[in-house]
C-alpha cells in the first residue's frame, strides 16, 4: 500500500541514521539509558503485568466460557497487541524520544497525539495510585493477629453486632465502612477520611523515590516490584492446590463453554483486555524504549513481552481461581452444616445422625413425614456455582473475597501480607510507566522550566497529583474511582491507539518504518507485521471503539452505592448518576480525546495567523528596502 | 427424721415426675448441647452423671446470685432429654416445691455464671445454649495504638529517609569533585611550570600573520 499522507519536513526533524549512530558511539546526549537489558525487559514487563491480571482477567475467563475464553484472547493478543506493541517500541527507538518528543517530530500537528496519551495517563495514575493507597491499607492492617476483618464491631449496650455488619459480612463492613467509610451516593461527598489521606501520602511518596531519579531509580526498583509478585504468585499456587475445594475453583474457570465463542461481546472483552493489558497509548512504552541502545532487537521483545503477558494472565487467573474455589468450597460445607442444626435441632436428632452424604433423604424422610414443622425451618439455599461466581472482579475481587478467603487459612496475617505486597508491587511497577507517561511529556512540553533537575519535576507533579487525589480520600471516593476506571481509561485510550497506528502507518509512512526497522535489527518485519499493522490491527480497534461507544450511548449511566438502607441491602444498589456528571464524564473521556484534533485545529489557525502577519512584514519590507536586494545583502551567500 | 427425708424425696420426685408429664410451663428454659461439634473426637457420652453434674451446676449457680437460699440438686427439675441431649429445666423455689422461680431470677443466675457453667462441660456459648438467654459478646480485641499507624510510621520513615539520602549524596559527591580537582590543577600547574622552564615559550604574543586566515574569508 502506497498510501502515504504527504509529511513536508520529516527528515529535518527526526535524525538520521547517521546521527544515530555517532550520538551512541560517543554517548552524547543526556538522554538516561537502561543499565542493562534486563532491566528494559522487566520494567516492560512490570508495566503491563499490572492488578488487571489478577482481578480482571480470571473474572472475563470464568464469564466468557471458562477455558475457551483462551481461544479469542490468545488470537487477539497475537493479531492486536503485539502489532501494536512493535509499533511503539519501533518508533520509540527510532526517534529517541518520549511520547510527545515522537509524534511532533513525525508531524507537528500531530502533538495532540502525545498530549492526549499524557492526560489519559494522568487521570489513570490518579486513580490507580488510590487503588494503590487501599492497598497500603489492608497491607499495614495485616501485621496483627486476628485479622481486624475477621471480627464486627459490638452495638452499644453489646447485645450484638453493629447492624451493618450483622446484615452484611465483617468484610465487606470492613471495606466499605472502616476503610473507606462510604457514604450513600457521588453526591454526598460527606468529608475526608483521614486514613485514606495517610495512605494516599505514602503511596505517592513511595512513587517518589522510586522515580525520583528517572528510570535509574526505577530501574533499580523493578528488579523487586517485577519480580516479587511472581515468587508470591508461585506461593499462593502450591498454598492454594493444598486447601480445600481449590480444584473447584480451577474446574469452573477452565471448563470450556464453546457456545461462548459465537458471542460477540466474548471478542470484544478479549480485545478490549488485551489493549488495556498491553498498556498501549499510554505513551509509557514508547518512552522506555527510547532509552534503548539503537540496534535493540524491539521484534525480539514485543513477541517475548506478548508471551509472558499471555502466560502470566493464565497464571494468576489459575492462583487466583485456586483461592476462589477454596472459600467457595468452605461457604457451601458450612452452608450445608448450618442447614443440618437446623434440621437436627428442630427434630432432636443426635448430633452426628445427619452428615452431608444423607442430608437429603433425611430431610425428605422428614419432609414426608411432618411437612409442617420442616416448612416453617429457615433453610439456607446452598449453591456451588452461585457462590463460585459471586464477586470475583475488581476491588470485590483481592477486597472482600480473598481478604475472606485468607481469614480460613491457617497463619492468615502471614498470607494476608504476601498477598498485598504482591498486588503492591504489581501495582507500583505498572505506576512506573504511568508516570513516566506523564513526566516525560510534561519535560518535552516545557511546562516546566528546563532548568530544574529531574528530582524537582518528580516532586512537583507527585505533590500535584496528590492533592488532586484528595478527590478519592473523600467518603464517596470510591463511586469517584469507579467512574474514573469506567470513563478515564477506556474511550481515550481506543481513540489514540487508533491515531498511532494511522499515523504511523499513513503519516510517517509504513515504507519508512520497515527501513528504520532493517536498519534497527538488521531485516525487514515479515509479511505478518505488514499486514497486521495495515489492516488487522486498525480494523480490530476500530471495531472495538465503535462497539464500545454504541454500547455505552444506550446505556443509562448507573452506578452501584452502598448503601445501608436500601432494600436489598448488602447486595450493592444500582442508582443513576447526577446530571452534572454527565460534564465530568465528558472531561474525563471527551477531552483526551479530542485532544487530537484540536490541537491540530489550534495550530492551523496559530500557523495560518503567524503566515499572515509575516507576509504582512515581508510585504512591508521589500516596499521599504527594494533597490537594495540586488547587491546580495545579508542574505547573499 | 430419716422418714420425713424420705417422704419428702419421695414427693418431690413424684412432684418432679408429675411436673413433667404436664405442658411445659412460661418458667421453663430450654437448653441444648452440642457436645461432638465442640469437642469431636474427644467428646464425652452423655449420661446421668453428666445429668447430675448439670443440676448441681445449676444450683451453684442460683447458690451465687442468691446469697443465703441453699439451692440443691433436687431443686433443678429436668424434663424431657432427646438423644440431641436437649431438655427442659425449671428451678423450684425452697419453701415451696409446688413454687417455680421465675424467669428473670433463673436468667439472671445463668448470666452471672455463664462462664463456670460452659468450663464445667468443656464448651462454649454458641454449643451450650440456653434458648432465650443470649450470650454477652466479648469486645473484639483493640490494641491501644492500632498496629497500622505503627507500620505506616515504620514505612514513611524509610521512605523519606531514603529520599534524604539520595537528595544529599549527589551534593556531597560534587563538593568532594570540587575539592579533588582543586588538588589535581596544583600539581598540573607545578608539571606546567617544570616544562615551560625546558620547553618551547609558551608566554608571549600569539602573531596572526602565520596563521591560517583562509577559513574566515572566502573568495
Amino acid at each position: 500500500m502506497r498510501l502515504v499522507i504527504p509529511n513536508p519536513g520529516l527528515d529535518q526533524r527526526i535524525p538520521t541514521y547517521e546521527d544515530i549512530e555517532r550520538m551512541e558511539k560517543e554517548e552524547a546526549g543526556d538522554r538516561p539509558k537502561w543499565d542493562n537489558k534486563a532491566q528494559y525487559i522487566l520494567t516492560c514487563v512490570g508495566f503491563c503485568i499490572g492488578i488487571g491480571n489478577v482481578w480482571r482477567f480470571p473474572y472475563l475467563c470464568q464469564s466468557h466460557g471458562g477455558g475457551a475464553f483462551l481461544i479469542p484472547y490468545l488470537i487477539l493478543l497475537v493479531l492486536e497487541g503485539m502489532p501494536l506493541l512493535l509499533l511503539e517500541f519501533g518508533i520509540g527507538q527510532r526517534l529517541r524520544k518520549g511520547s510527545v518528543g515522537v509524534w511532533r517530530a513525525i508531524n507537528p500537528y500531530l502533538t495532540g497525539v502525545g498530549i492526549a496519551s499524557m492526560l489519559v495517563s494522568l487521570l489513570i495514575g490518579l486513580y490507580y495510585n488510590t487503588l494503590i493507597a487501599w492497598i497500603m491499607w489492608y497491607l499495614f492492617n495485616s501485621f496483627q493477629n486476628p485479622l481486624p476483618w475477621t471480627q464486627c464491631p459490638l452495638n452499644d449496650n453489646a447485645t450484638g453486632f453493629v447492624s451493618e455488619c450483622q446484615r452484611s459480612s465483617t468484610v465487606d463492613y470492613y471495606f466499605y465502612r472502616v476503610t473507606l467509610n462510604s457514604s450513600t451516593s457521588i453526591d454526598d461527598s460527606g468529608g475526608i477520611h483521614w486514613p485514606i489521606v495517610l495512605c494516599l501520602l505514602s503511596a505517592w511518596t513511595v512513587i517518589f523515590i522510586c522515580y525520583i531519579r528517572g528510570i535509574s531509580t526505577s530501574g533499580k526498583a523493578v528488579y523487586v516490584t517485577a519480580i516479587l509478585p511472581y515468587i508470591v504468585l508461585a506461593i499462593f499456587l502450591i498454598r492454594g492446590l493444598t486447601l480445600k475445594g481449590a480444584m473447584n475453583g480451577v474446574k469452573f474457570l477452565f471448563t470450556p463453554d464453546v457456545d461462548e465463542l459465537i458471542n460477540p461481546s466474548t471478542w470484544l472483552d478479549a480485545g478490549a483486555q488485551v489493549f488495556y493489558a498491553f498498556s498501549l497509548a499510554w505513551g509509557g512504552l514508547i518512552s522506555f524504549s527510547s532509552y534503548n541502545p539503537v540496534h535493540n532487537n524491539c521484534m525480539q521483545d514485543a513477541v517475548i513481552l506478548s508471551v509472558i503477558t499471555g502466560l502470566t494472565s493464565i497464571y494468576a487467573a489459575t492462583v487466583t481461581y485456586t483461592i476462589i474455589g477454596f472459600r467457595a468450597t468452605d461457604r457451601y460445607d458450612s452452608c450445608i452444616s448450618d442447614n443440618i442444626v437446623t434440621l437436627s435441632n428442630a427434630f432432636d436428632l443426635p448430633e452426628d445422625s445427619i452428615t452431608a452424604s444423607n442430608y437429603e433423604a433425611a430431610l425428605n424422610h422428614y419432609n414426608t413425614s411432618d411437612p409442617t414443622t420442616v416448612l416453617g425451618l429457615d433453610f439456607k439455599i446452598c449453591d456451588m456455582q452461585k457462590l463460585l461466581s459471586e464477586g470475583v472482579e475488581g476491588t470485590g475481587l483481592a477486597f472482600i473475597v480473598f481478604t475472606e478467603a485468607i481469614t480460613k487459612m491457617p497463619g492468615s496475617p502471614i498470607w494476608s501480607v504476601l498477598f498485598f505486597v504482591m498486588l503492591l508491587c504489581l501495582g507500583l511497577s505498572t505506576l512506573f510507566g504511568n508516570i513516566e507517561g506523564v513526566v516525560v511529556p510534561l519535560r518535552d512540553l516545557n511546562v516546566l522550566p528546563k532548568k530544574w533537575p529531574q528530582e524537582a519535576v518528580t516532586g512537583v507533579t507527585c505533590f500535584v497529583a496528590f492533592i488532586i487525589c484528595l478527590l478519592f480520600a473523600q467518603n464517596s471516593g470510591v463511586y469517584w474511582v469507579t467512574l474514573f476506571d469506567n470513563f478515564a481509561g477506556s474511550v481515550p485510550l481506543l481513540t489514540i491507539g487508533l491515531s498511532e497506528m494511522i499515523a504511523i502507518v499513513y503519516i510517517y509512512g509504513i515504507d519508512r518504518f520497515n527501513e528504520d526497522l532493517k536498519f534497527m535489527i538488521g531485516h525487514k518485519p515479515s509479511i505478518f507485521w505488514q499486514v497486521s499493522w495495515r489492516f488487522i490491527s486498525p480494523l480490530i480497534v476500530l471495531v472495538i471503539l465503535v462497539f464500545y461507544l454504541v454500547t455505552q450511548a444506550q446505556k443509562k449511566l448507573t452506578y452501584l452505592v452502598w448503601d445501608p438502607d436500601s432494600e436489598n441491602f448488602p447486595t450493592m444498589a444500582s442508582v443513576p448518576y447526577p446530571s452534572w456528571i454527565n460534564a465530568v464524564v465528558f472531561l474525563l473521556a471527551g477531552i483526551p480525546s479530542l485532544a487530537v484534533p484540536l490541537y491540530a485545529l489550534c495550530r492551523l489557525v496559530f500557523v495560518y495567523c503567524k503566515k499572515k502577519r509575516a507576509s504582512g512584514q515581508k510585504s512591508q519590507l521589500s516596499a521599504a528596502s527594494g533597490p537594495d536586494r540586488e547587491f546580495g545583502g545579508p542574505g547573499g551567500r | 427424721m430419716l422418714g420425713k427425708i424420705f417422704f419428702l424425696l419421695c414427693l418431690s420426685s413424684a412432684w418432679a415426675e408429675d411436673l413433667c408429664s404436664k405442658a411445659v410451663p412460661p418458667e421453663a428454659y430450654y437448653v441444648r448441647l452440642s457436645i461432638k461439634t465442640a469437642l469431636g473426637d474427644k467428646a464425652y457420652v452423655w449420661n446421668d452423671n453428666e445429668m447430675f453434674l448439670f443440676q448441681a451446676t445449676l444450683a451453684f449457680a442460683m447458690r451465687s446470685q442468691f446469697s443465703g437460699q441453699e439451692y440443691n440438686v433436687s431443686n433443678i427439675v429436668v424434663c424431657d432429654e432427646t438423644p440431641r441431649v436437649s431438655f427442659w429445666f425449671v428451678v423450684t423455689s425452697l419453701e415451696d416445691p409446688s413454687r417455680l422461680v421465675s424467669r428473670g431470677d433463673v436468667e439472671q443466675a445463668v448470666r452471672k455464671s455463664r462462664n463456670r457453667i460452659n468450663s464445667a462441660f468443656l464448651l462454649t456459648d454458641q454449643t451450650l445454649e440456653f434458648i432465650g438467654i443470649t450470650p454477652t459478646l466479648a469486645a473484639p480485641v483493640a490494641p491501644n495504638t492500632p498496629p497500622w499507624l505503627i507500620v505506616f510510621g515504620v514505612v514513611m520513615g524509610a521512605v523519606f529517609a531514603g529520599i534524604l539520602v539520595l537528595l544529599v549524596l549527589p551534593l556531597i559527591q560534587k563538593k568532594r569533585k570540587k575539592n579533588q580537582p582543586m588538588e589535581d590543577e596544583d600539581s598540573d600547574e607545578e608539571t606546567q611550570v617544570k616544562t615551560a622552564e625546558n620547553g618551547p615559550e609558551r608566554s608571549g604574543v600569539y602573531n596572526m600573520s602565520f596563521s591560517d586566515d583562509d577559513k574566515f574569508t572566502q573568495m
